[in-house]
């Protein structure tokens, strides 16, 4: 792996090849913040509130840290005026969905960013996606996805699947920053459970063995 | 059908073809594109074929579907060869008048003409046609000269010479060189140069690359990429074939919407005949170069279009966008080396190998070479497809072959470039159009949608509009481009209903910049129909938001409509047709809209006789009483 000379917020830094502008800053000390990234997770990028400003050429974008890979003599900048105003909104945003997660209370002190800005959308969902990709990367199982898209996005357990594999694993729980699986995994499960009085569905599915 | 196994095989096939073809033989050209099919072309066609049976001339007359020549607004549009005459909006009925007179007496049926609406005077030929003359169809005159579905016809037009000549007269290297030469920009949107993605991937180790059609045409308005593959779809294939043997690609995918099926079936038509002829697949003409491709269609995503969704799409996903910080040319299908363009770039390119980089450079401006096909719609009294080298102005198209505002009405703003696009105002019409000077203006070329509005478009609402399309076009992945479109419909929404409050404008250029974060280019430029229209109308932005008040009187909750008693004859039109029975009238009284039960459907305003305009809109201030009762009789 060949070392990468780049700056980030004034400091000059050594990166191997292959480092998302995350890692690097780690590496000297600096937190660029994430909801979405996962150590274990393919690099996602959907959150981005890891957003910083680059310069490419003389020219200042901005781009999302946890996928950005370390590039030769980059001027990276974590806390512009430009990066701390568009994650101040970001926040507020997801604060519209989640107005009681803490690490969104956390950021929001960082950022002054105004948690009733905008109208409340009860979903407690900030579309991290982390239950999504690590029910599908590591537990290879498939059992919570994403529906529908646009401002309609949102997660759910397929019953099919989420019947025989969920009851006993769980692992997706606490990735949640918002509590919002919990709150859909219980619907789910109301929705799949019979009435006690009926006893059962009478298949054979694990679910309902308890 | 013989395979071509050499392209001296493909000069002897053409030459047969060619001269099976009499050029003095009658020859009925009806479009079968999309557009002109939903007005009745295949009846007109069908028509053709049995009038000329009853006649006794099916041997001396051909009948062929042709694909789109672009002036939708006219169709279904017949053309007679030899004599070039062309009808507009033929009817079946119309077919027996036009065997008789026009193949057998040679007359023309001047009913049938087009009529040039400043002067009155009847257009014979299609190349006169203002809507015509006034273009550079480099690409787009090819359609009505052949059916789509024969590779007959593309082989008699010299088909597949470039092909040819690019697999045994140049290297790679050398078509590569031709392209950059050419400066061909992509045509999908961002304008991107074809010869650096095309680069990029010929140089990417992997030896496995992959070439792609973009034909997942979205832009609400747009409809010249349908236009390209319904109506000549070799010529995209051969396009593909040329890119695929530069970059050393040896499969190729087409990407095409579901919602396009006549799309779908003549390119799927056109690959078997290709492959049928040699033409694609193994050993291309005895050359050795290989190259197989398959039709992709996808399932009506908006967001598809953008290169790596449709990369992930391709691959069997649900089709949202991925980071490119690495390039798709270098790391896109399966992560191997992809090189994806538009279907207009895709058939810019046998052109430019058959007749050479400048004379493709000769079209255009210094940035933005060749020519660039829009879709010209809206309030336009010449809708269709309209193709034009780079460089002219905004005026020249919507007022030469647009043939301006239907109805008197005033040009208010056109928009181009889609959802990505802006809207551009009357100030800035002398405008040239190329790739860099409308993203200048704050709008975008994009894959060429042309909107143009008029006095009576409000444009708040527009902005509202795109929003609210990309609302549920947007895939949903990254928070801005997702929550970022969620709150500005939310406040344009306020607005347009009369709920807008100060500091809105603030907070939508607020939403704007945080956009600018978002993963992919339809969230990054999903702002600029809102930013474009703050920029050149803040004033009806201000007039909705401080006086309530809509100036284009279209946003229903801000306006009323309200009868001059003054001028009203009590003619009961009004009161007749009102569907919600608002209007209260009678015999020689005047009539009043109760406005609690007015649905603000307009029908009043509308029918109101042109004599009298007794009914009025009004936005911004209160309405007037309604006439007390001791004064309603007339």
């Amino acid at each position: 792996m060949s070392e990468i000379h780049l700056q980030i917020d004034g400091k000059d830094v050594v990166a191997s090849e292959g480092m998302t502008l995350v890692d690097a800053a780690k590496s000297v000390g600096i937190t660029i913040p994430t909801l979405c990234h996962h150590e274990k997770l393919e690099p996602y990028g959907g959150c981005r509130i890891c957003t910083v400003e680059v310069e490419v050429r003389g020219w200042p974008k901005l781009v999302a840290g946890c996928i950005y890979p370390v590039e030769k003599d980059l001027v990276v900048r974590t806390r512009s005026e430009k990066v701390d105003k568009v994650r101040k909104v970001l926040v507020e945003e997801m604060l519209a969905h989640a107005p009681d997660s803490e690490q969104l209370k956390v950021l929001a002190e960082e950022y002054g960013a105004d948690k009733d800005r905008f109208d409340k959308h009860p979903s407690f969902c900030i579309h991290c996606g982390l239950c999504v990709r690590y029910c599908a990367e590591i537990k290879k199982k498939h059992a919570v996805g994403f529906v529908d898209r646009g401002s309609n996005r949102e997660i759910s357990f397929f019953p099919e699947i989420a019947g025989k594999e969920c009851w006993d694993c769980k692992e997706c729980f606490p990735l949640c920053p918002t509590s919002a699986l919990q709150a859909a995994y219980v619907l789910a499960e109301s929705l799949m459970s019979p009435p006690e009085e009926a006893g059962g569905c009478g298949c054979s599915c694990s679910g309902h063995k308890k | 059908m013989t395979r071509l196994s050499s392209p001296e095989k493909l000069e002897c096939a053409r030459k047969e073809i060619v001269a099976k073809i009499d050029p003095s033989k009658p020859c009925i050209s009806v479009c079968a594109g999309a557009g002109c099919l939903a007005s009745g072309a295949a009846e007109v066609i069908a028509a053709f074929k049995t009038e000329l049976e009853f006649h006794g001339l099916t041997t001396e007359v051909n009948t062929r579907g042709t694909g789109c020549p672009g002036f939708c607004e006219r169709g279904p549009i017949v053309m007679i060869y030899p004599g070039e005459i062309c009808y507009l909006q033929v009817k079946p009925a119309d077919v027996p008048e036009i065997v008789s007179h026009t193949i057998k007496e040679k007359k023309v049926v001047e009913r049938l003409l087009y009529v040039n609406p400043a002067t009155g005077e009847k257009v014979t030929r299609e190349s006169e046609i203002p809507f015509y003359k006034n273009q550079q169809r480099n690409i787009l005159s090819e359609n009505i000269r052949l059916d789509s579905k024969s590779i007959d016809d593309y082989l008699a037009i010299g088909g597949y010479s470039a092909l040819s000549k690019v697999l045994f007269q140049m290297k790679p290297e050398d078509v590569m060189g031709e392209i950059k030469k050419s400066n061909l920009r992509g045509r999908g949107g961002g304008g991107f140069p074809a010869w650096r993605k095309w680069e990029e991937s010929r140089n990417a180790p992997d030896p496995i690359k992959y070439v792609i059609v973009n034909a997942d045409e979205g832009d609400p308005g747009a409809f010249m990429d349908r236009a390209l593959i319904e109506g000549n779809p070799h010529s995209i294939l051969e396009g593909l074939i040329i890119g695929a043997y530069a970059v050393g690609a040896h499969e190729g995918f087409i990407y095409v919407r579901q919602e396009y099926p006549l799309a779908v079936v003549n390119i799927n038509l056109a690959i078997r005949q290709a492959a049928e002829r040699g033409l694609v697949g193994k050993d291309i003409l005895g050359s050795g170069f290989d190259f197989t491709v398959k039709v992709h269609m996808g399932a009506g995503a908006f967001v598809c279009g953008e290169s790596s969704a449709l990369m992930t799409a391709l691959e069997g996903r649900a089709g949202e966008p991925r980071p490119k910080y690495i390039h798709t040319a270098v790391k896109g299908v399966w992560d191997h080396p992809s090189v994806l363009n538009n279907v207009e770039t895709w058939a810019n390119v046998p052109q430019i190998i058959n007749k050479g980089a400048d004379w493709f450079t000769q079209y255009g401006t210094e940035g933005s070479k060749g020519t660039k096909i829009f879709s010209l719609v809206g309030k336009i009294s010449n809708t269709g497809l309209v193709e034009v080298p780079m460089g002219v102005t905004l005026r020249e198209i919507i007022e030469k072959i647009g043939g301006g505002i239907p109805g008197g009405k005033k040009f208010k703003a056109v928009q181009t470039g889609g959802p990505s696009g802006g809207c551009i105002p009357e100030a800035q019409l002398d405008l040239v159009v190329d790739f860099d000077q409308l993203t200048k203006a704050g709008s975008m070329m994009g894959s060429g949608g042309m909107i143009v509005m008029d006095e009576d478009t409000c444009m708040v609402d527009i902005a509202r509009y795109f929003i609210d399309f990309l609302k549920d076009e947007s895939c949903g992945k990254c928070t801005p481009c997702r929550e970022g479109i969620r709150q500005m419909l939310r406040v344009l929404t306020n607005i347009t209903t009369g709920k807008g409050k100060e500091g809105d404008i603030e907070l939508l250029e607020e939403l704007a910049e945080s956009m600018g974060a978002a993963l992919c280019a339809l969230g990054k430029s999903a702002p600029n129909p809102v930013l474009s229209t703050i920029r050149y109308f803040r004033d009806e932005y201000e007039a909705h938001i401080r006086q309530q008040r809509c100036p284009a009187l279209a946003c229903k909750e801000m306006i009323a409509f309200h009868i001059d008693p003054a001028k009203c004859k009590a003619c009961g039109t009004c009161f007749k047709q009102c569907p919600a029975e608002a209007i209260e009238g009678g015999k020689k009284r005047i009539h009043v809209i109760d406005q609690e039960k007015c649905t603000k459907c307009g029908t009043c305003f509308d029918v109101c006789p042109k004599q009298f305009g007794a009914v009025g809109k009004i936005s911004g201030e209160p309405v007037p009483p309604p006439v007390p009762e001791e004064k309603r009789a007339l």
